[in-house]
């Protein structure tokens, strides 16, 4: 069959069994464009390319499928940079289509041409720049390989317009599907060595004070069932990283939640006073271990990564196992029992107690608003969360609404959170909660927003509004970046600089008009369950609603960076007593 | 490959990687380096007797960072198809130096016979220069420049380390 490499493409795309793609066209890609009329795949034109990146990621998080973008050359390309990092930091699948001026142009600063494989190679996992016709249906099946397998990632397929241009001679080739993908240079490995795995179950057994530390990798290799089989089996307890949030129920007794800078005080302290930390698909960040000499201290370590680069990268682990997260849980299962478990595991019954203590003592607070004074931003989410079905779907974007999101929604199932961890960009919740709605039309998908974020991307409340995606919005509005407020006020004397946006330019609700929403604004605790019950109701359009809340309000607990963990702050006024056992 | 250094001095390594041979690859390597903070000290580079292969000889400072790690990160590259740490005693290593010399005509016995010494010949003279070949280990390079470097070194150029593993050694 002879086609040409436009139509190579997207046939190529059907072939991968693409449903979406997020994107814009323009010069370089129109010649992409004109087969995706005759195409069974869904197309939603997006106002900006970066929210086509962020888009994707949101479909790839919620689903666990591919994320698929398509833009033109030159500015278009630069813009998907932002949403290719951020996926590239979160291990987030995603393919990213971009044009390029033609081959016989490049190198010669045409008109709309940038060297996209060149500066998109630091933020992907693999590009390719494809120059032959013929070449397209191999790239496209290599590029779905290299993004899904293994640590998964975007790759990024830069296409000249010449190969795709039905009036360019260059364009024609005879379709073909390739039946393999033969990448010499790229062997993921899914097993793990059965020696390291016996090591690690005799650790688990000997340990007294163990900890599962359970990163995004879990929901990445879809191993949340074997997670909770082993926290069961062993009665281990549980933390879960901001990028594993739902991959272990909060609900389930053995859950701590979140560790990290903003963790709560006992998932922080039993990962510092522990003997064994357990971590699975989860990397060390530095938001998590505080200062790295002092990051859990007595703990022997367990380190499980389908990434061999991320054994031993911060911290030296004591049985490191390079494989996939589910295939080695569910080893290290069949082993545990093997060696006897659960009858044969030590003691931890001090240890167990001692954290059940902890979470009595320190659980996560805040002050309720004064009469009359702004919403606190816990209220608010503890509203939405308490009106919302236990499966939804929640967006956020980076700052202080992340924080508290993370903190105050109770994640029961796995997919259900969609945020950015690595790259922490700001205006990611908007796109991100379109496409994580498109992937999963059957759930309710909210995005928690911070109103300096909202302003990044709001622009895409226009794409959900023309293509009813019933995306619902809340703007936690403290007119300020408040995070960085936040640092100013703990570590910069009280300074504020450049911080301040207002909270009524731009009228938020009247913005949110405009772009074909509907738009709520809400002052006071009394308003909050009516206008989400409002909201909750509504399916045929994207809602938003502007929260005023209290500017002064900070997140806690908190281990300020470069500290260590056993430094973390509960609250405003108090630290806690340091007489924790265990303690050095 | 010097042994693993005090604190501030070079941690050099031999690393012998296999590559795709295709546009962009030699990027993808030496922009990995700059990212992680890895120091290229030397880089040699050409394709294998198989066409659709190159080889990549390099010496790194490593700084602080340990070797598997940096290994695991190059190997994470698609068009890697093998990374070998090659230490000197598995290894065989050749190092070429092409320098131009000033060789006054009581000078040119003087270079012969240094020459003579060496796995070396003249290449190319003129009436006051002489460009030689000097062809060793890269210890015995360095001794060749030292010891050219007392005619007075007008131009040189070192061709980086290229290496194989020794047949029989361990891996």
């Amino acid at each position: 069959m002879q086609l040409n490499g436009g139509q190579a493409l997207i046939k190529a795309l059907e072939m991968e069994g693409v449903e979406v793609i997020f994107g814009l066209p323009g010069g370089a890609i129109l010649p992409v464009y004109d087969p995706i009329i005759d195409s069974p795949i869904r197309h939603i034109l997006v106002r900006h390319e970066q929210g086509a990146g962020h888009m994707a990621e949101g479909y790839a998080h919620a689903t666990g499928r591919p994320g698929v973008a398509m833009v033109t050359s030159g500015p278009a390309a630069t813009n998907v940079v932002t949403p290719l990092c951020d996926a590239y930091m979160d291990s987030i699948p995603m393919v990213m289509i971009t044009g390029q001026v033609p081959t016989s142009a490049l190198g010669t600063d045409a008109f709309q041409e940038c060297d996209t494989t060149g500066i998109t190679m630091p933020v992907t996992k693999h590009n390719f720049l494809v120059t032959e016709a013929a070449d397209i249906p191999r790239v496209i099946r290599e590029a779905f390989h290299i993004a899904t397998t293994g640590r998964p990632g975007p790759v990024l397929v830069d296409i000249p317009k010449d190969i795709v241009d039905p009036r360019n001679p260059r364009s024609a080739m005879e379709w073909y599907w390739p039946e393999s993908v033969n990448l010499p240079g790229y062997n993921p490995r899914s097993n793990g060595d059965p020696a390291m795995i016996r090591k690690a179950a005799e650790l688990i057994l000997a340990s007294e004070r163990p900890v599962i530390y359970a990163g995004g990798g879990i929901l990445k290799a879809r191993a949340a069932e074997a997670l909770r089989t082993l926290a069961e089996l062993t009665d281990i307890r549980v933390v879960t990283t901001l990028m594993a949030r739902g991959a272990f129920p909060d609900d389930h007794p053995l859950a701590l939640g979140m560790p990290g800078m903003h963790g709560n005080f006992t998932a922080v302290t039993a990962i510092q006073r522990s003997d064994l930390l357990i971590a699975l698909g989860s990397r060390f960040d530095d938001r998590v271990t505080g200062r790295v000499a002092d990051f859990a201290p007595d703990a022997k370590v367990i380190h499980v990564d389908i990434d061999p680069a991320e054994l031993g990268k911060v911290r030296v682990p004591d049985a490191g196992i390079a494989g996939d997260c589910r295939l080695v849980i569910e080893e290290l299962i069949v082993a545990l029992r093997e060696l006897g478990a659960p009858d044969t595991l030590a003691d931890s019954s001090t240890w167990k107690s001692t954290i059940s203590g902890w979470q009595e003592r320190y659980p996560l607070t805040y002050e309720p608003s004064e009469p009359g004074g702004l919403l606190k931003p816990q209220y608010v989410l503890e509203q939405l969360h308490a009106a919302c079905p236990d499966d939804t779907i929640v967006a956020s974007g980076v700052g202080q609404h992340q924080m508290w999101t993370s903190q105050y929604w109770r994640f029961n199932h796995p997919y259900t959170w969609v945020n950015s961890g690595g790259l922490g960009t700001m205006g990611f919740s908007v796109p991100a909660a379109i496409g994580a709605k498109v992937g999963r039309p059957d759930r309710m998908v909210w995005a928690v927003d911070g109103d300096g974020c909202f302003q990044m991307t709001a622009q895409e409340l226009v794409t959900a509004a023309a293509e009813r995606i019933p995306v619902k919005i809340a703007i936690l509005n403290n007119a300020y970046l408040g995070m960085v407020r936040q640092w100013q006020e703990m570590f910069y004397e009280e300074r504020y600089s450049e911080v301040y946006l207002s909270p009524d330019l731009p009228d938020y609700k009247m913005w949110a008009e405009a772009m074909g929403c509907v738009g709520m604004r809400v002052e006071s605790p009394e308003e909050v369950a009516p206008a989400i019950e409002k909201a909750n109701a509504i399916n045929d359009r994207p809602v938003v609603i502007e929260f005023r809340t209290d500017s002064g309000e900070k997140v806690f607990p908190m281990v300020a960076a470069g500290a260590s963990n056993d430094e973390i702050m509960t609250d405003d006024h108090t630290r806690p007593a340091l007489d924790i056992p265990w303690s050095r | 490959m010097v042994p693993p250094s005090e604190a501030g001095a070079p941690n050099h390594h031999l690393l012998s990687v296999l590559v795709e041979n295709r546009p962009g690859v030699l990027t993808r390597v030496a922009g990995l380096f700059a990212r992680r903070g890895y120091n290229i000290h030397s880089l040699a580079v050409a394709p294998t007797n198989d066409g659709s292969v190159s080889r990549i000889s390099m010496v790194v400072d490593l700084g602080d960072t340990p070797l598997p790690q940096l290994i695991q990160q190059v190997d994470k590259l698609i068009n890697v198809l093998e990374i070998t740490a090659l230490a000197p005693s598995a290894a065989v290593e050749r190092e070429v130096l092409l320098a131009t010399v000033s060789t006054g005509a009581d000078h040119a016995a003087e270079l012969d016979e240094l020459l003579a010494g060496l796995d070396a010949r003249v290449l190319d003279s003129s009436g006051s220069s002489t460009t030689v070949v000097v062809l060793g280990t890269p210890e015995q390079v360095d001794d060749a420049e030292v010891l050219l470097a007392g005619f007075g070194v007008v131009a040189a150029q070192r061709s980086g380390r290229v290496a194989l593993p020794a047949l029989g050694a361990p891996n």
